[in-house]
């Protein structure tokens, strides 16, 4: 067989296989790291094997078995070592006894529950967790993502390498959480999500306004997740945020790659599919009763905008109570800000600039440039452009993103002209 | 991007043979494998040829043909449209269908999005 169709089969195989084989490997073997080893020993072997051979009908099946018949075989050989310990020491560490039998035949969903919830690991940072969620979770190898947090390869590889010893010297393994703790650790879990989708959504770093490999993949997971927990109110609720916002990545970008805002966007160009997948599970967080999660009144919020068909049939005055709400319950500086956008879409820009004035007050906004760049939209549509100006020159200071500093400072020259023109 | 993984019908299921208990079990499972996987955005299935019709136009003259129609081969038993990304993904999807619930051909075709126009 061709070396090159063979390792792009075998590359393929390992974005599509390699999370499940690892995930059964774990609850085999405990860990994270013993487990990867193990997953790459099989495609390895399978390589190999393939090479001479041909690729059989069923590789995945080959796949998990050659990597059952790998960590068997570790297992058995940790034993006799460990038995030689034993030997030694009159006291003997703590095993993990495993029944091989029930793990192969067990649920591959609980496997893949309890491998997310071990790499989204409350101990390690959110930086950690979305590193070690993309490379296992997602079947990403390390150059992808790198590529994909526009950080150099050996930055990404160290920061792996240390969350799987941080799992490891916390000795943190394979487990279900209990009932009591799963709220919590659910909670970890879809930060990592959005976190990763949000990088992509609005790319906080690099030449380009969306990153939608990110999204794509941050998307990937909340759909995996939501299939492995199907009764998640707001697991549902953030997967319709999701597929609602990732509805509109087409139209969010014009013909130069400068952002268009939402209002402006031509809404043939958004996604019909996933708007339909996004309000489906909204209607299905409804049934379940979670529709005031944070999450899902986010996605509420996100789904008033699908369901306009032109930006001047939005309803604002439902945008604006569901933010009241997201406020009492998530109440944050980001909600705040975009409750004043609503509320000035509602009721007027003065209202809105109103509840933008005590944001300026607070320390944690100082360097964040969308309370400038909403405070000059505001001030111009109130007619106060000198204002303006000083607020979009602001926030082009402010944003790290080459894009959207290029469209602050077309803001603010056109304030100018129109504070030139008024007399 | 997307593809579109399409299964064709069998005589028998043509014939009116319902799927067996098993034969649903195993869509199910399937359905399932492939939603586990993040990458199932749609999928349905479709009656014998007999619930249908189909039109055919001749320098604009529309007939419209009852169904069944001949060559169960032919004709289309149910779509998927996953969200992978290379046609070597889709590749592999399609194989635990085929693996799984049983077919005699699948077509694994892209989807045509804005960015292609």
């Amino acid at each position: 067989m061709d070396t090159t169709a063979l390792d792009t089969t075998v590359a393929t195989l390992w974005r599509v296989e390699s999370p499940r084989v690892v995930a059964r490997l774990v609850r085999l073997v405990g860990d994270v790291d013993t487990a990867e080893e193990l997953a790459q020993d099989a495609f390895v072997t399978a390589i190999e094997k393939w090479r001479s051979e041909g690729i059989p009908n069923n590789p995945a099946a080959w796949l998990h078995k050659t990597a059952r018949f790998l960590a068997v075989d570790r297992i058995r050989r940790r034993d006799t070592q460990h038995s030689k310990y034993q030997q030694i020491a009159a006291t003997s560490p703590q095993t993990v006894d495993v029944d091989i039998d029930e793990v192969v035949d067990g649920d591959l969903a609980d496997d893949l529950l309890g491998l997310i919830f071990m790499v989204c690991h409350p101990i390690l940072s959110p930086d950690a967790r979305s590193a070690l969620t993309l490379k296992l979770i997602c079947g990403l190898n390390t150059e992808d993502v790198a590529r994909a947090f526009l950080a150099p390869e050996p930055t990404i590889a160290q920061r792996i390498v240390r969350a799987k010893r941080t799992l490891a010297a916390a000795n943190i393994r394979f487990e279900l959480p209990e009932e009591t703790e799963r709220p919590a650790r659910l909670a970890a879990v879809r930060e990592v999500i959005y976190l990763v989708f949000n990088e992509g959504h609005t790319a906080t770093s690099g030449d380009q306004w969306i990153r939608s490999d990110l999204c794509t993949e941050a998307l990937r997971l909340g759909r995996m997740l939501a299939s492995l927990i199907p009764r998640d109110p707001e697991t549902l609720g953030l997967l319709a945020l999701m597929e609602l916002q990732a509805s509109r990545l087409n139209a969010r970008t014009g013909p130069q790659g400068e952002p268009v805002l939402l209002m402006d966007q031509d809404r043939t160009r958004w996604d019909q599919l996933l708007i339909r997948r996004g309000l489906a599970l909204l209607r299905r967080v409804d049934e379940l009763g979670g529709a005031a999660g944070p999450y899902a009144l986010q996605a509420a919020i996100a789904a008033c905008h699908a369901r306009a068909r032109t930006a001047a049939d939005t309803d604002w005055q439902r945008i604006t109570a569901l933010y009241d709400g997201l406020a009492q319950i998530s109440p944050s500086p980001v909600v705040e800000l975009n409750r004043a956008v609503a509320t000035a879409q509602a009721f007027g820009p003065h209202a809105g600039l109103a509840l933008l004035d005590p944001l300026f007050e607070l320390p944690s906004m100082r360097r964040y440039h969308l309370l400038p760049a909403v405070a000059g939209d505001l001030l111009c549509r109130a007619g106060r452009h000198e204002e303006a100006r000083q607020q979009f020159l602001q926030a082009a200071a402010l944003t790290k993103n080459s894009q959207e500093r290029s469209t602050m400072q077309g803001r603010a020259a056109e304030c100018a002209s129109r504070h030139a023109g008024t007399p | 991007m997307r593809y579109m993984v399409m299964h064709y019908q069998t005589q028998a299921v043509e014939d009116g043979v319902l799927p067996s208990p098993a034969e649903q079990a195993a869509i199910g499972q399937y359905m399932q494998e492939a939603a586990m996987a993040g990458v199932l955005l749609s999928g349905e299935g479709v009656a014998p040829s007999s619930a249908g019709a189909r039109l055919e136009i001749t320098d604009g003259d529309v007939r419209v043909i009852d169904g069944p129609f001949a060559e169960a081969k032919e004709l289309i038993a149910g779509f998927a449209i996953l969200e992978v990304d290379s046609l070597a993904e889709a590749v592999e999807h399609a194989r635990k269908f085929a693996l799984l619930v049983g077919a005699e051909r699948i077509d694994v075709r892209r989807v045509l999005e804005f960015s292609d126009l």
